[in-house]
């Protein structure tokens, strides 16, 4: 990065210099030929000349590679630590609408990064090098103009941070409202179908059009107020040049000044302010960046060091995983999810927990598998306090069938083979039949190597938890915890899955659950209400 | 890509006057910059022999000139387009709207998978790209190298030949260059929004990951990824360096050139210095015309590919027409009835349903169930004539529904349930749908039938209160009970109930059934479901699978199936 850095500065000293010498070349040229040189004469100086072009041609063929590639690394580098953080500390951290606003921040956000680092910096060298360069170069040869550049300089200078300051929050809400805008469109083309099925869909051309006009006229009132002072930065720039050319042409005519010298000036008066009209225009540009970035800087910042997890956690086939007096407070939060729940599950036993929606159940689960650390109390497995356990270890041997699994871009059996990648094709066939969900994917056009997942073929909700909860069975763990498995699975598939859950021998299982079929089947009955065990039944119970 | 434009222009004519202006505002500014150059060069090469300094106030003046007309115009120019932009938007979207609106959403369904309609939607935006880089900066450009190589021709005729060659090879290659460089960007674009899918994927599902140990695996996949858009990304960066290389390498060329043809003319005594000055720095200047064309060629290449997509649409014919002497629709308690109807999406795809027959006889109550991808949303759309069967035929009374007009047969029915699309507004308007003048206590009446009435009453806003983009601010059962209110305060006579009570747990379910069936008592409904709840209360029960009806319980009263 620094070496990129570098290159950029080495690329505006080296431009600043060409455009130094090319605008020289041009002035002899020209003042050679009025004073009449021959063509003959001037040969050497026009080769020279196309030297000049040709570098100035590499340089930014050089000042574009260059920031792309210090655009690219920074951005991967961003990515990579992002999605390597997620693994390491707090996995279960996010729902699925910030992922996908992150994961959008982190490749599209790149646009804006990509403009900060590739164009931005590399253009903030050449505002800082070249008109410095020129103004140096002019003031030996004509102090009144250099003298008129120096005070104007400024002044687009300061405008530019008035176009920035006063117009960049205006613009941005106008932005804003344009992206309202597209929203609302988007949901009425969503919509189509009740809008047509309520005969309201022809009515919408009209609201359509309306609220796009509203839009217009109200951006129009804010443009005119900040194109204005991007006019004014125009206006600074070219009169400077015009006001240079007058009086610098008013002292030739006095037969104070000579051609050459005064070509020179007019020629690099426009690229004094070239570089910072360029990089005015990408000022909006290089604020996104900089959001973005830190955005990404800020959720894949370092966590505080936990405490060392070594223990290798007891094998599950003979040990109690026990929660005592458990708790669990969201972070700035005063009133607990879960609070003082005791729960004992015994080698090859089958809980289920049950209770309205929001009881704390799935916090219960995330706490179990090592994504939440209790607030307060303990969970213990075979004796050993899980908090100094190593993780992968102990997640070796649990299964977690979520809510809402997510299905990855790959065939069928690939994400069923998730649960264990080493087993062949027959037990994933296996799991896949426990989990009822063989039938149907043998009715895919394609069998078990259907594409599914994002821009693959769609499955149903249902069909998601079947392929899910084979991917929990695939994995033969000691410990399978199911939350919800049965919800959003019509009732013969349900009546499958209820089944194949207690026909599980050997591990144990916690099941987090409405239905009370599903419910029936198990060892145990744990209620949670409000956070707390309300009511604990046996089977027969349960079934009654 | 000039039919693309074409189809374009047809689907969405352009304000083109205003069009024409913002242009023709462009060029100016362009011509004011150059002409800026020009002057100046001729005003000192002039100064410098000495003459009265009154002869030469026309240059200065003109210099003056220039100096304040370059920004005024640019600032006018850039309020027309943008004004022009914001027209063209507007315009576009309505067009497209109005051609999108007979093809929903039977002729849509292949779009409804992922989210290929939000990025259909995304395109239509880069239509008016068409216009603001395929005709704008192309005109601009014609305009004022033509007229900058015309200044030149009055004052060295050989200049403006070597000028007009350096200017037609700056327009043409290099923006065919930056065309070819847009194609390669396009591979970048599908390379980026893969990588997006992978890192969402990653980050959405890294508990499930972490679970099965397989994070350092995903890891590596995403750096494959990552490493594959870095590489289009920096031969991208290259590309873009090329062009803009080629533009300085041709216009020193050019500058070169014309300073030699120049020169060659001066020793011959053919023109004066004077004009040797001024020739060089018109021709330095003049490259500012064709600047924007290579990043406009680049965008416009894409903006094409996404133009074309959109315009595959909306170019369809809609399959369901209006009969052109409807029979008008008299019955205010209508029987529908489905008579051995065989429906498609496409005439050929698969049959999604075959040789069904369903009567739907005034007050009755119905309820169609089945496992998904069995055909029931189908019927809902054979009645709402979203879709016309291929075989069979689908009765209002006995009549035809084809003999009709869409709308007067939309007039008898109310749909709701999951697919019933709450809008990103107050709950009034999503509640009064239907009927846009209904008064806030019809609204309140609906509400309280669908027994959402108290709940509503303690938000602060009541009535007012937003319910988020697609209903997402409301939980499951009080979406379903909005779109029930709505259904119920369009007072139709069918009400056609999709999945009403999908992701509610089920005592919500079997409450929200309830409420659903003593507040439709004496109309005629079709219930379509997956789930128990309810119905025990209905009239028939038909079961669905693979499009053919299986099983046909009924409990008193007329069968559901057609003899």
């Amino acid at each position: 990065m620094r070496l990129l850095l570098a290159a950029d500065v080495a690329i505006g000293c080296g431009t600043a210099l060409l455009v130094l010498v090319q605008a020289t070349l041009l002035a002899r040229i020209i003042a050679g030929s009025y004073s009449g040189s021959t063509l003959a004469d001037l040969r050497p100086l026009l080769g020279l000349l196309l030297v000049v072009f040709a570098g100035r041609a590499g340089l930014a063929w050089a000042f574009e590679a260059v920031g792309r590639l210090a655009a690219t690394s920074v951005l991967s580098r961003l990515r990579l630590d992002l999605a390597a953080r997620r693994f390491a500390d707090d996995p279960a951290a996010l729902d699925g609408a910030q992922s996908a606003d992150l994961a959008a921040a982190g490749v599209y956000g790149a646009t804006a990064l990509e403009t900060y680092f590739g164009r931005f910096l590399p253009q903030l060298v050449l505002a800082a090098v070249v008109p410095v360069a020129v103004l140096l170069w002019i003031l030996p040869i004509d102090i009144a103009s250099a003298a008129i550049m120096l005070v104007t300089l400024p002044l687009v200078a300061v405008f530019m941070v008035l176009v920035g300051g006063y117009t960049a929050q205006r613009t941005r809400e106008r932005a804003n409202a344009l992206g309202l805008l597209a929203t609302q469109f988007m949901g009425v083309v969503r919509g189509l179908p009740t809008l047509r099925a309520f005969n309201r869909s022809r009515a919408q051309t009209e609201v359509i059009a309306e609220r796009s006009d509203a839009y217009r006229q109200a951006t129009l009132g804010t443009l005119r107020v900040s194109f204005l002072s991007g006019a004014v930065l125009d206006l600074a720039a070219t009169l400077a040049i015009a006001l240079v050319a007058v009086s610098v042409g008013l002292r030739l005519d006095a037969g104070r000044m000579t051609l050459e010298p005064a070509l020179v000036i007019l020629i690099l008066a426009p690229e004094l302010y070239l570089p910072l009209r360029s990089l005015g225009a990408l000022y909006h540009a290089s604020a996104d960046g900089v959001a973005v970035a830190s955005r990404l800087l800020s959720a894949s910042e370092a966590p505080p060091a936990g405490r060392t997890r070594a223990r290798r956690p007891p094998s599950l086939r003979d040990s109690v995983v026990r929660l005592e007096r458990v708790s669990y407070a969201y972070p700035g939060r005063p009133v607990p999810v879960v609070s003082d729940v005791d729960l004992a599950l015994l080698p090859g036993e089958m809980v289920a927990l049950v209770g309205p929606t929001g009881s704390g159940k799935s916090t219960i689960a995330s706490m179990l598998l090592g994504f939440t650390a209790p607030t307060a109390g303990s969970i213990t497995v075979g004796g050993v306090d899980l908090a100094v356990c190593d993780l992968d270890t102990w997640r070796a041997s649990v299964a977690w069938v979520p809510q809402h699994p997510t299905l990855f871009r790959a065939s069928v059996a690939e994400n069923i083979r998730l649960g264990r990648p080493a087993a062949p094709v027959r037990e994933v066939h296996a799991a896949a039949r426990l989990a009822g969900a063989d039938a149907f994917i043998r009715d895919l056009q394609r069998g078990y190597d259907t594409m599914v997942g994002d821009g693959g073929r769609q499955v149903s909700a249902g069909q998601l938890q079947r392929i899910a909860l084979a991917r929990g069975f695939l994995r033969r763990a000691s410990l399978l915890v199911l939350d919800e498995p049965t919800a959003n699975v019509d009732r013969e598939s349900a009546g499958t899955i209820v089944d194949a859950i207690a026909g599980l021998r050997g591990s144990t299982v916690l099941v987090i659950t409405h239905a009370p079929d599903l419910a029936a089947v198990a060892d145990r009955v744990v209620e949670v209400r409000g956070g707390r065990v309300a009511q604990a039944r046996a089977r027969a119970v349960a079934t009654a | 890509m000039i039919a693309t434009i074409r189809r374009t222009i047809r689907l969405a004519p352009p304000p083109w006057l205003r069009l024409s202006v913002s242009i023709l505002l462009g060029a100016c500014a362009v011509a004011c910059g150059i002409g800026l150059m020009g002057t100046a060069g001729y005003l000192i090469a002039r100064a410098a022999e000495r003459p009265e300094v009154l002869s030469l106030s026309v240059a200065i003046v003109a210099v003056r000139f220039f100096g304040l007309a370059r920004p005024l115009a640019r600032y006018i120019e850039r309020l027309a387009s943008h004004d022009v932009a914001l027209r063209l938007l507007a315009r576009i979207r309505v067009s497209f709207y109005e051609r999108l609106e007979p093809l929903a959403p039977a002729e849509l369904d292949a779009y409804r998978k992922g989210d290929l309609l939000g990025r259909m939607v995304g395109d239509v935006e880069a239509l008016q790209g068409i216009y603001l880089r395929g005709i704008g900066p192309p005109v601009v450009c014609l305009v004022v190298a033509a007229a900058a190589v015309g200044v030149s021709a009055a004052i060295l005729p050989q200049g403006a030949v070597v000028l007009g060659c350096g200017l037609l090879l700056a327009a043409t290659v290099v923006p065919l260059v930056g065309w070819r460089l847009g194609r390669a960007a396009a591979g970048s674009a599908a390379a980026r929004g893969s990588l997006t899918a992978e890192l969402v994927e990653l980050l959405r599902g890294a508990p499930e990951l972490v679970m099965c140990g397989a994070g350092p695996d995903a890891l590596r996949r995403l750096g494959e990824g990552d490493r594959a858009v870095a590489r289009l990304s920096r031969r991208e960066g290259l590309a873009v360096g090329v062009t803009d290389g080629l533009g300085i390498a041709i216009t020193g060329v050019t500058v070169a050139g014309v300073l030699a043809v120049a020169a060659a003319q001066r020793s011959a005594g053919e023109i004066d210095g004077v004009m040797v000055a001024t020739l060089a720095l018109l021709s330095l200047a003049s490259f500012e015309a064709v600047g924007p064309l290579p990043q406009a060629a680049r965008e416009l290449s894409s903006t094409l590919a996404a133009a074309s997509r959109v315009l595959d649409i909306v170019d369809r014919e809609p399959r369901v027409c209006d009969p052109a002497e409807p029979a008008p629709v008299i019955a205010s308690r209508p029987t529908f009835a489905l008579e051995h109807v065989t429906a498609r999406y496409s005439p050929a795809g698969p049959a999604v349903l075959e040789d069904v027959s369903i009567t739907l006889a005034v007050g009755r109550r119905v309820a169609l169930v089945g496992p998904s991808g069995s055909g029931k949303t189908t019927v809902a759309n054979l009645l709402l004539r979203f879709l016309d069967p291929v075989e069979g035929r689908v009765t209002l009374d006995g009549r035809d529904l084809r003999e009709h007009r869409q709308e007067d047969v939309r007039r008898l029915l109310a749909v709701g349930g999951q697919n019933s699309h709450l809008f990103s507004t107050t709950i009034r308007e999503n509640v009064r749908l239907a009927n846009p003048d209904a008064t806030d206590a019809a609204v309140e009446d609906a509400l309280r039938r669908a027994r959402i009435s108290d709940w509503v009453a303690t938000l602060p806003d009541g009535l007012d209160t937003l319910v988020g983009e697609e209903g997402g601010w409301l939980s499951g059962g009080q979406r379903q009970r909005i779109s029930l209110a709505r259904a119920l305060l369009a007072a139709r006579p069918v009400v056609i109930l999709d999945e009403p009570t999908a992701h509610l747990d089920p005592e919500t379910a079997e409450a929200l059934m309830d409420d659903v069936l003593s507040a439709l008592r004496g109309k005629t409904l079709l219930l379509i479901t997956h789930r128990s709840e309810g119905l025990e209360r209905m009239d028939a029960i038909l079961e669905l699978d693979g499009g053919r009806i299986v099983s046909d319980t009924r409990r008193g009263g007329a069968p559901a199936t057609a003899e």
